[in-house]
């Protein structure tokens, strides 16, 4: 990122300063779309793993990046100082998020005590926000489910998601896990959706206290009666159970800090348009000059018919005279 | 949102049609269901009742005609999130912008072209080919005030220059100012590039990664145990070489020259004399280089039999008679003595 500078150096009195500003559009846009906004859009993942994973978490890892192709980053490497529920063990994780602008990231290990440990957390800031463990059991992954292929979502398409089950009203841990996986599942928050483009649904039940049976189906529309159709789910893709083992919840100045949204957008100006109180609204047009002589006229104008036929005809008198010249040369 | 549907215990589902949510918050299993098949069609029916639910909200909202399908356009969702960077500051205003508020300046838009009165044409403001270049003027007028021996044409330059330079300070004033703030804008970062150095300014010198490994193995060295039981950090290489750089000969060995140095002086003098220079001559090389010759020479002498033989009979004989008596001597004797 840091590529491309123009770099002014200035002897300030006590510090020597340099302004680095970037001398490519490239990088210049790159830096504004990391820039904080008032209003965001989709967040980023980050998919990593530890030490040691399992046959099934890879393949968890790797069907959770398929299931959020366009917004996620994929580390394929073993990373073993990264301890997120540790004091110092997040150094790397904030790091990673810098640099890929990630603000989910979902870091997977394996241990005889954790087996198929899934650590899902979240970053305000670039630092850690907040942290939910979850242990995967009994793993589907896609290519085990038998589906029409015709009917297979499509890649970047906004979900329905539906949490089933009073376990996610009432016990800690699930509201937090509930938060999170909406979050992680959600996608881009968008304010106009296609409606011939709603194909994919992720369905969450609460089956005991600790919990969650997670599974991602395909939508199928069928013809009902009124304009709403007639939903029936699908089953395609990769379906686990979650079994709540840790988490960690924000403290509440961070969590404060981060639920604070700007009240009002700043109205654009419309340009031309000006109120009045004895008037109202009054827009203002303007309108280029006309061209008269240069507009295009119909075809078949008297005109221009005659203006050929005189022409036509100045033409054969002119030739008819040059020919009496000649003969009379 | 929430929307009640009328199911037949009367319980209602938490919509949140901006994120195309919805919760059912009164289910529960009393008991889990005995295989993992019936688990799955009961979660998927109950995920069903809610997918319909949030269809049936989305479904009706008016909606738009477009190449692909109808467009909906979503409400705001009701879910809260946290953010994932913090709100954006508002940048504070700068010492000149906080100036023209308080005098009621108002900032005039300036036109691109402006007109040139010395060429009579149309230039820009600034730029390539600009209205009142320094280059462009031919003559400067003397004034009473001016003192004789300074060039006015460099005395413009240095103004200008010290202009710019005042220009650029302010400009890095505000941009500290707004960052003490946090209201950098994002495409400028700020750099501190060296540390004050009371006395002169000259920036510190960049220490490579191999001078550092150095200076570390000679800091330990200096203690007093020479670095021996000093703790190694992570990553940090042993000294290059340890132990005694140099070694020398004992002072007091014995009466008049010791061996050692006989040994050290007799290998010095050989090198000098060759009185090993079987050493020094590479054998092999030479032997190579004679067969070399002699086949060459026999070469010729077989081309030079087949195209003439008056010139050449008169030198056969005698060439013969000197090859025999060639290096093979010296070569031979050496031979011997090498071995």
């Amino acid at each position: 990122m840091s590529n491309n500078e123009q770099t002014l150096r200035f002897c300030s009195s006590a510090i020597m300063m340099r302004i680095k500003t970037p001398k490519n559009g490239r990088v210049r846009r790159e830096l504004e779309k990391r820039a904080p906004k008032l209003v965001e859009t989709g967040k980023k993942t980050l998919i990593l793993q530890g030490t040691k994973t399992s046959g099934t978490l890879n393949g968890v890892l790797s069907e959770i990046y398929h299931l959020k192709k366009g917004g996620a980053v994929r580390f394929t490497r073993k990373n073993d100082n990264i301890r997120p529920f540790e004091s110092g063990g997040e150094a790397s994780l904030e790091f990673f998020s810098l640099k890929t602008d990630c603000s989910l990231f979902v870091y997977g290990s394996h241990s005889k005590k954790r087996p198929n440990n899934l650590v899902i957390g979240r970053m305000y800031d670039h630092h850690v926000y907040d942290l939910v463990e979850v242990g995967v059991e009994n793993f589907k992954s896609i290519e085990s489910f038998n589906y029409d292929k015709k009917m297979a979502p499509r890649v970047g398409s906004k979900p329905f998601i539906a949490f089933v089950g009073e376990g996610f009203e009432n016990v800690d841990e699930l509201k937090h896990l509930k938060e999170v996986l909406l979050d992680l599942l959600r996608g881009e928050v968008v304010e106009n959706i296609n409606l011939a483009g709603v194909d994919r649904a992720y369905v969450c039940t609460a089956i005991s206290l600790n919990k969650v049976y997670l599974t991602h189906c395909a939508l199928r529309l069928k013809k009902s009666g009124t304009v709403v159709p007639r939903m029936e789910l699908v089953e395609v893709g990769p379906s686990m159970d979650l079994v709540v083992r840790r988490h960690r919840l924000p403290n509440e100045g961070l969590r404060k800090e981060a639920m604070r949204t700007a009240k009002d957008q700043p109205k654009k100006k419309v340009k031309n348009v000006s109120s009045d109180a004895i008037e109202g609204t009054i827009g203002k047009i303007y309108i280029p000059d006309q061209k008269v002589g240069d507009v295009a006229l119909p075809n078949k104008a008297k005109g221009v018919k005659r203006e050929r036929r005189e022409a036509k005809k100045k033409e054969a008198n002119e030739r008819a005279s040059k020919k009496q010249r000649e003969e009379s040369e | 949102m929430t929307m009640e549907t009328e199911t037949q215990s009367q319980k209602a589902f938490h919509v949140d049609v901006g994120n195309l949510l919805a919760v059912n918050p009164f289910h529960s299993f009393p008991s889990l269901p005995a295989s993992r098949d019936e688990l799955v069609k009961e979660c998927l029916q109950e995920g069903t009742k809610l997918v319909q639910a949030v269809a049936d909200s989305l479904f009706n909202l008016p909606s738009t005609e477009d190449v692909d399908g109808p467009l909906v356009k979503l409400p705001p969702p009701t879910t809260k999130l946290p953010r994932e960077k913090h709100l954006p500051k508002p940048k504070p205003l700068t010492k000149w912008e906080e100036f023209a508020k308080k005098k009621g300046i108002q900032k005039r838009k300036k036109e691109k072209v402006v007109w040139d009165e010395q060429t009579g044409t149309w230039k820009r403001r600034f730029g390539y080919d600009r209205v009142n270049d320094d280059k462009d003027i031919p003559i400067i007028e003397a004034k009473m005030t001016d003192e004789p021996g300074v060039d006015p044409f460099a005395k413009r330059q240095d103004d200008k220059k010290k202009r710019v330079e005042k220009q650029e300070k302010n400009r890095l004033q505000n941009l500290k100012q707004a960052a003490k703030i946090g209201a950098l804008p994002s495409h400028v970062q700020l750099a501190a590039t060296a540390l004050p150095i009371t006395g002169t300014q000259a920036p510190p010198k960049k220490v490579t990664k191999d001078e550092l490994g150095n200076v570390a193995g000679m800091a330990a060295t200096s203690t007093a145990s020479g670095g021996k039981f000093d703790r190694k950090l992570p990553g940090e290489k042993p000294a290059k070489k340890q132990g005694k750089h140099r070694k020398f000969l004992p002072v007091v060995e014995g009466s008049g020259i010791g061996s050692r140095e006989k040994e050290q002086t007799e290998s010095v003098l050989n090198k000098l004399i060759s009185k090993h220079s079987h050493e020094i001559l590479n054998v092999g090389k030479a032997v190579t280089m004679y067969n070399v010759k002699k086949e060459k020479k026999s070469r010729n002498k077989r081309n030079q039999e087949g195209k003439s033989s008056s010139a050449t009979n008169k030198l056969k004989p005698k060439k013969q008679l000197q090859k025999k008596t060639g290096k093979k001597g010296p070569v031979s004797s050496k031979k011997g003595k090498a071995k």
